[in-house]
Parts: structure tokens; sequence; C-alpha cells
């Protein structure tokens, strides 16, 4: 065989992509379905965390911190291992694609507190002095005066960052979820042809590529005359 | 209490595998030595590419850029581990696991330096040129360190997050730290290990996470 067609015949094969697409294409589903899960529990857990700690109560902040640094500096992948493996030893045994949600929603609450308090932090004094004094609530200040100022400041960061964390969602098929990369790698050992794998790769880009474009004009925009 | 113990910090399972894990943290110390190298240089050759004046350069890199980024690292390992074989190519690990890294961390260490380079007022390059350096002196001598400082905690903490990315050479049996943690609880039937090697993990980057944390707020 020419190395050419060696090459098409191995990484787009037609045959095989016929025959394995419906496969691949549920690990879609699933890789969607746990991102958008990883995404909501993240973001709002990590505001709600940056939220609690501009209280100001040590007890609290402390753990806060502790959690918030823990899982900046572990490896997702160590993480998900720990849980999955170690968790039914002292029976407790979660689904895979639990434990994937809940490392990767821990990870992305991590970041996000960092991101979201930085924005907090960022925000003038003065403007926490103006809303209290015109006898707003502590917390009706937080979330209508302070916090839509740190979201704003938070957009660009929070974008990459979530998008990151996100694409961690193939590491579940080191334990056996079956998203677009357990898929593709399943179907690949099957027809022992690497098009699958192809296949896996361009639904991650029709998936993240957009996301990708759309922080770069994020970054842009909000870059403009705002610092 | 005594479960937990038994499970997550049995001594005397440390104590048995630990040589084993020793061996697994000189592995993922010389994967860094290798892959931090090849990102941070291979960013440096992208972001020339992606700000070059010729738009028939500087476009095909930045569609590469995206391109690239939008992988998973996980999945462009895989794909040149398990994908290339088919070709009749024998791929070592360690082979699969630097391609893969090479084109997945010179992309975001490029995009990096770029927005350093944007950072560097005009002025800077202009004025170099004008006492008559070359472009590569007014580079090498005046705007990328510029543009190096502007970033350097983008790229601290991105060069953890590849320190983080090392754990992926695992999946094709790089004998690295989490890869010989995983052998280990096989082995013992006990969590210890895992729990062992995150520890390192833990104690290695976390000071890290922290002095990223302060540049941060330093720098704003």
């Amino acid at each position: 065989m020419e190395s050419w067609e060696r090459f098409v015949f191995t990484f787009f094969n037609a045959e095989v992509a016929a025959r394995y697409w419906p496969q691949v294409l549920e690990g879609l589903w699933v890789t969607i379905f746990a991102g958008v899960a990883v995404v909501i529990t993240g973001i709002t857990l990590g505001m709600l965390l940056a939220a609690a700690r501009t209280l100001g109560w040590k007890a609290l902040n402390v753990p806060i911190l502790i959690f918030v640094d823990v899982f900046r500096a572990l490896p997702p992948l160590a993480i998900i291992l720990v849980l999955f493996f170690g968790l039914p030893n002292v029976g407790i045994v979660l689904p895979s694609l639990v434990v994937l949600w809940i490392a990767l929603g821990a990870v992305l609450a991590a970041f996000s507190e960092e991101v979201f308090w930085a924005g907090i932090t960022s925000v003038p004094p003065g403007q926490w002095m103006a809303a209290r004094s015109t006898g707003m609530t502590f917390g009706q200040t937080l979330f209508m005066v302070v916090m839509p100022q740190a979201v704003r400041l938070a957009i660009p960061p929070l974008t990459n960052r979530t998008i990151s964390i996100t694409k961690n969602l193939a590491l579940g098929s080191a334990i056996g979820v079956s998203e677009i990369l357990g898929q593709a790698n399943s179907a690949l050992s099957m027809s022992s042809n690497a098009t699958p794998l192809t296949m896996g790769a361009f639904l991650y880009v029709v998936v993240f590529a957009p996301l990708i474009m759309a922080s770069r004009l994020l970054e842009r925009r909000y870059s403009w005359g705002n610092h | 209490m005594d479960l937990l113990a038994a499970e997550f910090f049995n001594w005397a399972v440390i104590a048995r595998v630990w040589p084993m894990l020793w061996s697994g943290l000189i592995q993922t110390g010389l994967l860094c030595l290798m892959l931090i190298p090849i990102g941070v240089l291979g960013g440096i050759l992208t972001m020339m590419l992606a700000t070059s004046r010729y738009r028939l350069v500087r476009w095909p890199t930045l569609m590469a850029i995206d391109f690239f980024r939008s992988f998973p690292p996980l999945v462009l390992i895989i794909f040149v581990y398990a994908g290339i074989p088919f070709l009749g190519v024998q791929v070592p690990a360690m082979g699969a696991v630097a391609v893969a890294f090479f084109l997945n961390a010179s992309s975001y260490y490029g995009e990096i330096y770029r927005a350093g380079m944007k950072s560097v007022p005009k002025g800077q390059a202009e004025a170099a040129r004008s006492t008559g350096m070359t472009a590569w002196q007014t580079f090498a001598f005046v705007t990328f360190p510029q543009a190096v400082r502007n970033v350097l905690p983008d790229l601290l903490s991105n060069t953890i997050e590849l320190v983080k990315l090392t754990t992926l050479a695992s999946v094709v049996s790089v004998p690295e730290l989490l890869h010989s943690a995983d052998l280990a609880r096989s082995l013992t039937y006990n969590s210890s290990p895992l729990i062992v090697a995150a520890g390192i993990y833990l104690v290695v980057l976390w000071p890290l996470v922290r002095l990223i944390s302060r540049l941060e707020h330093r720098l704003r």
C-alpha cells in the first residue's frame, strides 16, 4: 500500500467511521451532559465560597483557603483516582461518572473561587460603604452591588479556566466513563483502526474550538478601556 | 476511624511500596525536566510565528494554536500513542508524550508570550531600533524580556498546570509517580500509595500555587 493510502486507511477510513460513528456520538452526549454539570456546580460553588469569604470569619476562611489551595495544587487525575479507587475501600461506592463530576466540579470551584475573590477585592471599598449607607443589608450589597462588578472582571480568566478544566472530562476514560475518548478508545480496539480516534478528536474540536474562539473575543472585549 | 487509617494511611503498606513511589517520583522529575523546556521553547517559536509580519504565516499559526488548545491533552497523547502504530511505526510512550506536549504546551505558552509582547509599548521597539540595534537584538534584549516580566504569573501558573499534566503519562504506562502509586494500589489492595502520591504533589505544588496568588495580587 502507498504510504498516503495507508494514512487515509488508518485515520480516515470511511467504512470504520460509518460503523462506529453512533458509538462515538453517544460519548459526545455524555461529555456535554457531564460538562454542563461540572460547569454549573463548579462556578456556583466557587461564587458561594468567595461570597462566604467576604464575611471575614476566620473559622470559615481557613477551611475555604485550604480547599482552594489543595484543589488547585493536585493533578485532577490524582483526585479522580483517589476518589474512584479509595472511597470503595471505606464502603462508599460511587459510579464513575459521579466521581468525575465531583472531582472536576471541586477543581473548578477552587479555581473560580480564586477568580471571584480577586474580582471582589478589586471593587473599590467606597462601593461597599455607599451601598450600605443607602440602607442596603450586607447581603444585598454583596449580591446586588459588589458581585456584579466582580463577575465582570472575572469573566475572561474564568472562561479560560472553565474551558481547560472541562477538557479534563477526557480523564474520565481512565476510570471507565463512556465519554467521547472512552467510546473512541473502545471502538479503536474493536476495529483495530485509528479512525474512531480521529472522530473523537474531531468532536472535541467541534465542542471546544468555538468556546476557545469566543474566549479570545471576550478577552479582547473586556480588555478595551476597562483597565 | 481505624478503617480510614488502615485504608488511607497504612504505614506498613507505605513502607513496602516506597521504593516504587520513589522511582516514580524520579520519573516525574525527569518528565518535567523534558516537558517544561519543550513547552517554554516551543512557545517562543509559536509566538514568533503567530506575531509574524506575514499573514500567510500568522493565520495558520493562530489556527493551529486554537486547534491544539481545543484538544484535551489526553486525547493528543492517546492519538499519537495508539493511533500512529497502526501506520506501522512504533511510538515509544515517552515519545508520544513529548510530541503531544510539544503541540499542546507550546500553544498555551505561545498565547501567553503573545499577550506579553502585546503589552510592551510600541515605542520600546522603535527606540531600540533607532539606536541601531537589529530586529533580533531588539527582540532579545528589549521587548521580549519586558514581555516575560509582564506575564510572569501566567507563565508560572501554566508551568504548574504542565507539571500536573505529567500525570497523564500514566495512562500510556510511563512509570511516573501517579502510575507507580496506582500500580502499588492494585498490588496491595490499599489506597495509601495514592494518598502518598497526592501528598507529594501537594507538597511540591502548594508553595507554587501560593506564590502565584501573591504575584497576581501584587501586580494588580
